[in-house]
C-alpha cells in the first residue's frame, strides 16, 4: 500500500508481550497478590434516589476479621459550588461518583466500603452496615428527566433558570442555519433513540493497594493512564502524587472507561486505616451495575440540500445522558456529525442529561456514533430522496484541507474522500445483491461514514542502550491493543537492528515522565513521536561515541542499519561500530548511553472512515444478520498493520452489538434488569462474519512516521450503516436502536 | 466447617489442597494455587475466560465446584506450553495478532485447543460456534477464527 521502503515500519513482528498474554502468565490488575493482603468490598444503594440521612457502621466494624470501614466522609470533599477539573473530570462528580455523600444517585452507587481478611467477612460486614434512606422518586429516561414536573437530581442544576435535569448545553454553530434551509430545494429531518451501550471489557475493575506508615502509598490496577490513577487518586485520599506510585497492570479491554477510577481511592483508604495491603475485585454484576456505560441519547437531525445534492444547512439537536452526575460525551455527537461533510450553515446543540443511571464513561469515540447514526441515516435518506448514489453524495459534500468544520477548525490535510472512494471502488459495493435467497429471508446493503477528532497531548518516553548493545524502550502509556509492538518497530527502524534486541516496557509513575491517558486514538501517534524524539538523541549520542574514537568531527559520521559509519571518503576510513560496539566502549568514552523527551506532542490530524455492510433479515424471527462487512479508514501509516487491523475489526464488531442487540433495560424500580453477559448482548463469535479492513496509508504529515490515530474512527460509521442496510434490505426504516428481534418483528407487524 | 480436602491433578501434576464447599475451581486455582492463567470476566459462565478442562471436557471453572474435582484430572492455560515450547496454537496466535488485550486469550486458546483435539478440519462456522461461548471485545473476532483454522491446517500438514 505505502512505497515507502522501511525495513521494520509496517511488518508485522511478534508482539513484545506476545508469550506471557499466551501462555497466561500477563500479570492483569486481579493476578496480583501481597503478604498480607486483605479484601475489600463495596456496599452499594438499593435505591436509585435517595438520600443519605446516616450511616452507622459499628456493627460491621465489630464483626471479628474486619479491619476497615471507610465512608464518603474519609474521601476529600469537593463543594458543589466550586470546580476542580482533572482533564475533562470534574473532580466534583469523581468524588460523588466513587462514594455517595449527599444522595445515592442510583441503583448501586457506593456508599460504603469494607476491609477484611477475607472476601466473605467483607461482604458479610457490608450487610451489617445500616444507611439511613430517605427514598425519593426517580427517574431514568431522558425523555422522563427532561419534562417540567421530572424528579430533580440535583437542585443546583439549573437550566433557563429553573432546576432541571439538564445539566449542560454545548452549541457549535457555523453561518446561517435558517438562510441556509430557507435555500434548500429538499429538507429532510428525522428523530432518532439509542439505548446505553457498556464498554465491555472482559476485565472487571480490579486493584491492589499497599499504604504504609509513613504515608506512601502504592497502587497495582488497570487502567488506561497510571497518572490519572495518581492523580486522582490524590485528588481523592489527599496524598501527594510524590507519595503514590502507581503501577500498571497489563489492562484486559478499557475502550475509555478506564479513564476513570472506582476503586483505588477506597482501596487506598481501607489500606491507610488497616495497616494491611487492600484487594478489591469488582463482579461482573458491580462492573454493569456501577461503571461505565455510555450514554443512550435522543436526537433530530435536520439536513437541507438542493436538487443536484448540494448541502446548504444541517441542524443537530442531541440529548445525552450522563447519568446520576454531569458529564456525557456531548463534543461527540455536537463536533463530529457534520465534520465529514463541507457545509456552510450549521447549528449543533447538545444537552448534557442527568437521570438515575450509573455515571457515564467514555466509550469509543466518546458520543460520536450517536451523532453520526443520526446524520448518516438522514445522509441515506437524503440520498433516496434525491436518486443519488448515497456515496457520490457523500463526494458531492466531502469536506477537504480548507473546510470550516462547525466545531471552529479548519481542516488541514484531511482524507475523507479517499475512504469513500475507496469503498466505492471495492468489489463489496458493486458485488450483486442477492435480495430474497430464500423464503422469510432478506437482503439489503448499506453505507455510512464516520469522523473522529484524534487526539494529541503529554508523552513521555526513555530510550536506554544496555551494557551489551540491546534496548530499552519505556513509555508511559498502558498498551491496550498492541502498541509496544508498534514502538519495537518505529525503534528497530530508526536504530537499524533487529526489532527482538528492543525491550518495550510501561513504566510506572515513579519511573518515566508524566504521560495522559491511552485514549483518543493518541498513543500510537503520540508514543511514537517521543520515541522517535528520544531514538535520535541516542543515535546522536552514539555518533558523538563514535567521533571521539576515530577523532574525527561528530558532522563527518552517520547512523545506518545499525552502525555508525563515516559520512563520506573525505570523513576518513574506519570500519563501522556497531551498537554492541559503542556500547561496550560507553563507560570509558563519556558514560551510559540513553535519552528520554517529555513532550506535549501535537498535529494529531482527525480520522475519517467509510464502511458497507451487508445483512440478512429473518422476517419470522426478527433477527439481523451482518453478512459482510468492510470498513475503510486512513491510517496515515501502520506502524503495525495487525493491530491496525485489529482496532477496525474490533471497533466495527462493537458498533455491530450497539446496532443490533446491546442495551441497558431498567425495571420500573429503576433498577438495571440485565446486569450479566448473558442479559446484556454482546457479540459472540458465531454472531459476526470476518470484517475486511481497507487500510489507506496517506501519511500526516505533522508525523515523523505519518501516523493517524486509528483506534476509535472503526466505531462511528456501524450503526448507520447497518440501519442503513436494514432499511434497503426491509423497505422500512428505523429510528431507534437496537434493531433487536422484538424490535424488527414488531415493526414488521406495524 | 472444617475445609474439604481435594487430591487431584493438575496439568498432569498431583496437587492438593484445602477448600470450601462453596468455592469454585476458578477460585482455588487463582486464589489458592497461584494459577492466575484462568480469568475471571464474569463467575456465570458467559465469558469463557476461566476456561478449562476437566477430564478432557472444556468445561468454565467458574461454574464447577473445587470438590468436584477431587480424583479427576484438569488442564489449565499454564499447562499448554511445552516448557519453552508454545502449543502450536499459541504460537499462530502470535503470529497473526489473534490477541490485544490478552485478557480473554488463556480461555480461548484452551477453548480452541479443545476443539482441535476433537474437529482436526473445523470450518469456519464450527470454529465460530465453538468459540460462541468465549466473549473478546477487542478483537471483533476475525484474527482468532483466521489463527485456529491456519493452527488447524498446520497441525493437519504435520500429522
Amino acid at each position: 500500500m505505502n512505497a515507502i521502503d522501511n525495513k521494520w515500519i509496517g511488518r508485522r513482528t511478534i508482539r513484545p508481550d506476545g508469550a506471557d498474554k499466551v501462555t497466561g502468565r500477563a500479570g492483569y490488575a486481579a493476578d496480583n497478590s501481597m503478604p498480607g493482603m486483605i479484601w475489600g468490598k463495596v456496599l452499594r444503594s438499593p435505591h436509585p434516589h435517595a438520600m443519605i440521612r446516616g450511616i452507622n457502621t459499628a456493627r460491621a466494624e465489630a464483626l471479628p476479621g474486619v479491619k476497615a470501614v471507610v465512608t464518603a466522609k474519609d474521601i476529600v470533599d469537593f463543594p458543589l459550588d466550586k470546580s476542580v477539573m482533572l482533564g475533562i473530570q470534574d473532580m466534583r462528580w469523581m468524588c460523588r461518583n466513587v462514594m455517595a455523600r449527599e444522595k445515592a444517585l442510583f441503583h448501586g452507587h457506593p456508599v460504603a466500603a469494607v476491609a477484611a481478611t477475607t472476601e466473605e467477612i467483607a461482604a458479610e460486614a457490608c450487610k451489617l452496615i445500616e444507611v439511613e434512606y430517605e427514598v425519593l422518586p426517580h427517574v431514568i429516561e431522558i425523555e422522563d428527566a427532561i419534562m417540567a414536573d421530572a424528579p430533580i437530581l440535583h437542585d443546583f442544576l439549573r437550566h433557563e433558570g429553573k432546576p432541571s435535569n439538564i445539566a449542560a448545553t454545548m452549541v457549535n454553530k457555523l453561518g446561517d442555519v435558517d438562510a441556509g434551509f430557507a435555500e434548500a430545494d429538499i429538507i429532510i429531518e428525522r428523530s432518532f433513540k439509542t439505548r446505553p451501550v457498556h464498554q465491555g471489557y472482559i476485565e472487571p475493575h480490579a486493584c491492589t493497594v499497599s499504604c504504609t506508615a509513613d504515608g506512601k502509598a502504592t497502587i497495582w490496577s488497570s487502567s488506561q493512564g497510571q497518572f490519572m490513577v495518581r492523580a486522582m487518586t490524590s485528588l481523592l485520599t489527599g496524598i501527594p502524587q510524590s507519595n503514590i506510585r502507581a503501577i500498571p497492570a497489563e489492562i484486559g479491554g478499557g475502550f475509555g472507561a478506564k479513564t476513570i477510577i472506582y476503586l483505588e481511592p477506597l482501596a487506598v483508604l481501607l489500606s491507610k486505616k488497616s495497616g494491611r495491603p487492600v484487594k478489591m475485585v469488582m463482579s461482573r454484576e458491580e462492573v454493569f451495575r456501577g461503571t461505565g456505560p455510555t450514554s443512550g441519547s435522543m436526537s433530530t437531525v435536520k439536513i437541507g440540500a438542493k436538487k443536484d445534492g448540494t448541502i446548504v444547512a444541517a441542524q443537530g439537536t442531541f440529548y445525552l445522558q450522563a447519568g446520576g452526575l454531569p458529564g456525557s460525551p456531548l463534543r461527540g455527537p455536537v463536533g463530529c456529525s457534520f465534520a465529514p461533510y463541507d457545509i456552510p450553515n450549521v447549528l449543533s446543540v447538545g444537552y448534557d442529561v442527568v437521570s438515575n443511571r450509573s455515571k457515564v464513561a467514555a466509550y469509543r469515540a466518546p458520543g460520536a456514533p450517536l451523532g453520526a447514526y443520526a446524520t448518516e441515516c438522514v445522509m441515506d435518506e437524503l440520498a433516496e430522496a434525491l436518486k443519488i448514489d448515497p456515496l457520490e453524495l457523500r463526494l458531492k459534500n466531502t469536506a477537504r484541507p480548507g473546510t470550516k468544520a462547525a466545531y471552529g477548525v479548519v481542516f488541514g490535510s484531511i482524507t475523507f474522500e479517499d475512504t469513500v472512494k475507496a469503498i466505492r471502488n471495492h468489489p463489496h459495493y458493486s458485488a450483486p445483491l442477492d435480495r430474497a435467497p430464500a423464503k422469510g429471508v432478506v437482503r439489503g446493503r448499506g453505507v455510512a461514514s464516520g469522523f473522529w477528532f484524534n487526539a494529541a497531548g503529554e508523552s513521555s518516553a526513555q530510550v536506554n542502550i544496555t551494557e551489551d548493545g540491546n534496548v530499552t524502550v519505556t513509555t508511559g502509556h498502558p498498551d491496550v491493543g498492541g502498541s509496544r509492538a508498534s514502538i519495537a518497530n518505529v525503534t528497530a527502524e530508526l536504530l537499524g537492528i533487529e526489532h527482538k534486541r528492543i525491550s518495550v516496557l510501561i513504566g510506572d509513575t515513579a519511573s518515566i515522565g508524566f504521560s495522559n491517558l491511552t485514549g483518543g486514538s493518541r498513543v500510537t501517534f503520540a508514543s511514537a513521536m517521543v520515541v522517535t524524539q528520544s531514538t535520535e538523541k541516542v543515535i546522536g549520542q552514539l555518533k558523538e561515541r563514535a567521533a571521539r574514537i576515530w577523532k574525527i568531527d561528530p558532522e563527518a559520521v552517520v547512523w545506518s542499519d545499525g552502525a555508525a559509519r563515516p559520512a563520506g571518503a573525505n570523513a576518513g576510513q574506519f570500519p563501522p561500530l556497531t551498537l554492541k560496539d559503542l556500547a561496550a566502549k560507553a563507560n570509558e568514552m563519556g558514560g551510559p548511553i540513553g535519552a528520554g523527551i517529555q513532550l506535549t506532542t501535537v498535529g494529531a490530524d482527525p480520522g475519517f472512515a467509510t464502511h458497507v455492510v451487508g445483512v440478512e433479515v429473518d422476517v419470522e424471527l426478527g433477527i439481523v444478520r451482518v453478512l459482510r462487512y468492510t470498513a475503510a479508514q486512513d491510517v496515515g501509516r501502520a506502524l503495525h498493520p495487525d493491530y491496525v487491523e485489529g482496532q477496525i475489526q474490533g471497533g466495527v464488531v462493537q458498533g455491530i452489538g450497539w446496532a443490533l442487540a446491546e442495551e441497558y433495560l431498567f425495571d420500573k424500580q429503576g433498577r438495571l434488569d440485565n446486569a450479566s453477559f448473558l442479559d446484556y448482548r454482546m457479540p459472540v463469535c458465531s454472531d459476526v462474519p470476518m470484517i475486511e479492513p481497507v487500510v489507506l496509508e496517506i501519511p500526516n504529515p505533522k508525523h515523523p512516521q505519518g501516523v493517524r490515530g486509528a483506534g476509535e474512527a472503526p466505531i462511528v460509521p456501524p450503526l448507520a450503516a447497518i440501519s442503513n442496510a436494514v432499511h434497503d434490505a426491509l423497505g422500512k426504516r428505523f429510528y431507534s436502536l437496537p434493531m433487536s428481534p422484538p424490535k424488527v418483528l414488531a415493526a414488521l407487524d406495524g | 466447617m472444617s475445609k474439604l480436602h481435594v487430591t487431584t491433578s493438575i496439568n498432569g501434576e498431583p496437587v492438593e489442597f484445602l477448600c470450601e464447599a462453596d468455592q469454585s475451581v476458578l477460585d482455588v486455582l487463582r486464589n489458592t494455587l497461584g494459577l492466575t492463567g484462568s480469568k475471571e470476566g464474569c463467575g456465570t459462565g458467559d465469558c469463557g475466560a476461566c476456561s478449562i478442562t476437566l477430564d478432557g471436557r472444556l468445561v468454565c471453572s467458574c461454574l464447577v465446584l473445587a470438590p468436584e474435582i477431587e480424583g479427576r484430572q484438569i488442564t489449565t492455560i499454564e499447562g499448554m506450553a511445552q516448557g519453552d515450547h508454545l502449543h502450536p496454537l499459541q504460537q499462530k496466535f502470535l503470529e497473526m495478532a489473534a490477541l490485544q488485550c490478552g485478557i480473554c486469550t488463556p480461555g480461548v486458546l484452551v477453548a480452541a485447543k479443545a476443539l482441535l483435539e476433537r474437529n482436526p478440519d473445523p470450518s469456519e462456522t464450527d470454529v465460530r460456534y465453538w468459540l460462541a461461548g468465549n466473549l473478546c471485545r477487542c478483537t471483533g473476532y476475525d484474527k482468532i477464527v483466521r489463527a485456529v483454522l491456519e493452527t488447524a491446517a498446520d497441525m493437519r500438514g504435520a500429522a
